[in-house]
């Protein structure tokens, strides 16, 4: 009985394989993990892979850069702390507003902003991102300042979300969509042609792609995903500061994003995975946590410039093919004798 | 009024001469190798802190400075040896990392040794104000005013005047053909990232007395230092002053006349402005992409 | 086969009259004037630096002219950007090679049928089956593509694994691909050995034989002179002369600046 499930499963290509592999782990995860400790690391590791994979598909596919993105995560948050507090909207108004803010903010900027290539296009979008988090930082009227706000719980059709458990089961669901969702765009003319301006946006204009359009729509796009993430982070974590928004989390995203794996979408849950434990296991060495992150990040883009899964993937790639040649030697010399 | 302008002014100049230090470091690096160092505000904190270190261990003031402004040099070095040369050829997002890990690696060091307090370095020539126009200047502002000017003009004369100067600047025009006619490219890259560092702990060092430092201190500075060096232009010494200038008077006038706390914010709101008006920045070269 | 001869043109496919560039104080292309018949073969030829490939950048959007006009079935085009171009039939290679090496070779040759696809993003993601087999029909067609230039032994290959040559026939496949109306190949031949340079020359003839009207930018006389329908000679951004290969292997002109003297025996 186990035999045909295993050639079934053996006749995937490799990322319908993984989703179903995530889709188990989901699964299963809750069942095996009863500390509340490891279960919020858990729903932060998964809310930061949904957060990723929106990036991956700006920096690693279309190959641009935001080094400002935590400043999206930012608009979210504090509009889901906000227009409730201060204006009293349902949580989920208040999330698709934060949405649509960020999107209609992405949309303005992008033409001006991916005219511009390379450290121009860095330097840009870092600016948005430290003026976006000076704004949350300082009207404090509005977001409480440096110190932050509390956030109200998320209600969904009517049940507020306040257990860890409930929240499980809601991200988990979020990821497996964003997961799938994310292999469907990679493999489709859309997808295609967003690689393709990575590649060679001479090709990508020359064959019809408008460039401009293109870059924009993704801009907005993972714009869009890091806002309702931001709130979601808000909503789950019941208060929000402005460090949410500020440049290190900006990095720290990017830094998800090349060292799992530009433009793999198993890369981005990796390097989620890598870089959202990281902290927490050297939170009790101050100072020592910033050297280390540094002496990773050096080491990863010198080593593995591609990042881990890419790197892991090929090594694998050559091994197989190794052990394939290793075996048609031996069969040939077998049959010699 | 007069007064209150000329202190705002003055106040932008100084801390403009600062963030024009920084930005000809950024130049310096990025003319010698295309790479941006997200490390150099690292270089400036280093400055700092290391001349309050020399000081207080009892070096007299002169020495401690010269010191606060050899071992950074030593430290970009360092940094270019082990960060920069394995990933030369790599994309621009995996260089910025790898320069960001590199200040991190700095920063969390100088926590670790130094802690997260503040530090004091005496002024130079004393804390009497000198009064101009109404405005009251710090005598220390002079010095990072003089020396700036002094350093810049140094620079200056180094890359038009020297050998050694001008094979540097050729490196940075086409680097193949510097190779072709024996001038040793690595060597002019990991002088740059020396000099680059030096003048910018020697930025950090003259504005301490002003500002104070710690260990986060770098951040700001090093972003602003690169708004400054973008705004001029990338790869342009003249545009590096200017911007510098710019971006610090800017500060200081908004801060004075606008808003305080959004103080920080302006020059993002530049460094937007003029990449949406002037992609290159105000003295930087128009490039067709040859297809 | 022998060179066709050109009937009397209606509205000629692309016209271009007095196009003019100039970079800083480079003029690049100078005055340039020429009409292109539909279907016929039109080559390009000129030493280096004549400005052959910044006629093709013009005239395909990449650059805009400082002057002149270029005429895509009697509409003006000059200015419009390489997309829009696309979007009327107009397909080009280039000589530097402009290929996604983050790709297969086969979803290299799917981008060029870009325009014709669906590519609204939400029915990506959510796998609308009208997408999808739109893309299964594509697949299809990209290997059938990749067979027509001769590159069946790299159905499955990533780009960045392959080699020159079959680089610039993979450019081919995905002009193709594009089902344009015309095909503007920067230097097909180069950097080839004379039995891929053959290989080439039939591509050629096969693709305008479907009825694509290519316009040929090459180095390799021999190959221009058989295979040319018109041929049009630059020399420092200048038109030096136009006309049919047997014209233009008399044209004084033409010999004195280019071909040479002991060429000109060699090609007639």
């Amino acid at each position: 009985m186990i035999r045909p499930v295993i050639l079934r499963l053996m006749a995937l290509r490799p990322a319908t394989l993984g989703l179903v592999a995530l889709a188990v782990l989901v699964l299963v995860l809750p069942l095996v993990i009863s500390n509340s400790f490891y279960l919020d690391l858990v729903i932060r590791i998964a809310i930061n892979a949904i957060i990723v994979l929106g990036l991956n598909l700006l920096i690693g596919f279309a190959g641009q850069i935001s080094f400002g993105h935590a400043g999206f995560l930012g608009i979210g948050a504090y509009a889901s702390a906000v227009l409730p507090t201060h204006f009293g909207w349902p949580p989920l108004l208040a999330l698709i507003a934060g949405a649509a803010a960020a999107a209609a903010l992405a949309a303005v900027m992008a033409w001006p902003i991916f005219r511009l290539k390379g450290h121009y296009l860095a330097m840009a979008t870092l600016g948005l991102g430290i003026i976006l988090n000076l704004i949350f930082r300082n009207e404090a009227s509005y977001t409480g300042g440096p110190d932050g706000m509390a956030v109200p719980a998320m209600e969904l059709f009517g049940l507020q979300l306040s257990r860890d458990r409930q929240w499980y089961w809601v991200i988990a669901a979020l990821l497996l969509v964003s997961v799938w969702a994310s292999l469907n765009i990679i493999d489709s003319p859309f997808g295609r042609a967003l690689r393709a301006l990575h590649g060679s946006d001479v090709a990508a204009r020359v064959v019809g792609v408008d460039i401009a359009r293109y870059k924009m729509a993704i801009f907005v796009m993972s714009a869009t995903f890091a806002s309702i993430m931001g709130s979601i982070t808000a909503h789950y974590v019941g208060f929000v500061t402005p460090n949410i928004a500020d440049f290190f989390h900006s990095v720290e995203l990017v830094t998800m994003v090349v060292v799992g794996g530009m433009a793999s979408v198993f890369g981005s849950l990796l390097g989620a995975v890598l870089l959202t434990i990281l902290p927490q296991a050297l939170a009790t060495f101050e100072g020592w946590e910033t050297v280390a992150f540094g002496a990773i990040l050096i080491l990863c883009m010198i080593f593995m410039p591609r990042g881990l899964l890419p790197t892991l993937a090929a090594r694998l790639g050559s091994l197989r093919f190794a052990v394939a040649r290793l075996r048609a030697g031996r069969s040939a010399g077998e049959s010699d004798s | 009024m007069l007064a209150q302008f000329l202190q705002y002014l003055f106040s932008g100049i100084t801390i403009g001469a600062t963030y024009a230090l920084a930005a000809l470091g950024f130049t310096m690096i990025y003319n010698a190798s295309t790479v941006i160092n997200f490390a150099q505000g690292e270089f400036i904190m280093l400055g700092g802190m290391l001349a309050v270190m020399f000081q207080q261990a009892g070096f007299p003031l002169p020495l401690a400075v010269l010191l606060a402004i050899i071992v950074p040099s030593l430290v970009g070095v360092l940094m270019e040896k082990t960060v920069v040369e394995p990933v030369r050829s790599a994309e621009t997002v995996n260089i910025i990392i790898i320069t960001i890990g590199a200040s991190l690696v700095i920063r969390g060091v100088v926590q670790v040794v130094f802690g997260k307090g503040a530090f004091m370095l005496p002024s130079f020539s004393g804390d009497t104000p000198v009064e101009i126009g109404g405005a009251m200047i710090m005598p220390q502002s002079f010095w990072v005013i003089g020396v700036s000017a002094l350093v810049v003009i140094g620079l200056w004369y180094f890359f038009t005047r020297t050998l050694t100067g001008k094979a540097m600047l050729a490196t940075s025009f086409n680097r193949t053909a510097a190779e072709l006619v024996g001038i040793n490219t690595s060597w002019v890259l990991w002088m740059s990232f020396a000099m680059s560092a030096a003048v910018g702990a020697l930025g950090g060092v003259l504005v301490t007395p002003l500002t104070m430092t710690s260990y986060d201190s770098g951040i700001m500075l090093g972003l602003k230092g690169f708004v400054a060096a973008v705004v001029g232009g990338l790869g342009s010494g003249a545009g590096a002053l200017v911007g510098g200038l710019l971006v610090g008077v800017l500060e200081a006038m908004g801060a004075g006349y606008l808003s305080s706390s959004y103080k920080d914010a302006l020059p993002f709101v530049l460094i937007l402005l003029i990449l949406f008006f002037l992609p290159r920045g105000l003295f930087g070269s128009r490039q067709t992409e040859r297809v | 086969m022998m060179a066709r001869t050109s009937t009397a043109p209606a509205t000629p496919v692309l016209s271009v009259r007095d196009l003019s560039i100039n970079f800083g104080g480079v003029r690049a292309v100078q005055n340039v004037s020429f009409d292109i018949a539909s279907g016929c073969i039109y080559s390009v030829i000129g030493p280096n630096g004549a400005g052959k490939t910044t006629l093709f950048n013009l005239i395909t959007g990449v650059y805009v002219p400082t002057a002149g006009e270029i005429l895509l079935d009697g509409q003006p085009v000059q200015g419009q950007p390489p997309h829009r171009l696309a979007r009327r039939g107009v397909a080009r290679t280039f000589q530097n090679l402009q290929v996604c090496l983050n790709m297969t070779a086969l979803e290299n040759v799917m981008v060029g049928a870009h325009l014709r696809l669906d590519r609204n993003v939400l029915k990506a993601a959510f796998r609308w089956p009208s997408l999808r087999r739109a893309d299964q029909a594509l697949h299809q067609e990209a290997a059938e593509l990749m067979r027509f230039v001769g590159l069946e032994h790299a159905l499955e290959a990533r780009a960045d694994a392959m080699s020159y040559g079959a680089l610039k026939r993979l450019e081919i496949a995905r002009a193709l691909a594009m089902k344009p109306r015309l095909l503007f190949l920067d230097e097909p031949a180069a950097g080839l050995n004379p039995r891929e340079t053959l290989e080439i020359d039939e591509l050629i003839r096969k693709v305008a034989a479907s009825g694509v009207t290519v316009v040929l930018v090459e180095h390799d006389m021999k190959m221009v002179m058989s295979l040319s329908d018109r041929i049009l000679v630059l020399d420092y951004g200048k038109k030096l002369a136009e006309g049919t290969a047997a014209e233009i292997r008399q044209d004084p002109a033409v010999i004195a600046a280019y071909l040479g003297a002991g060429a000109a025996g060699e090609t007639s």
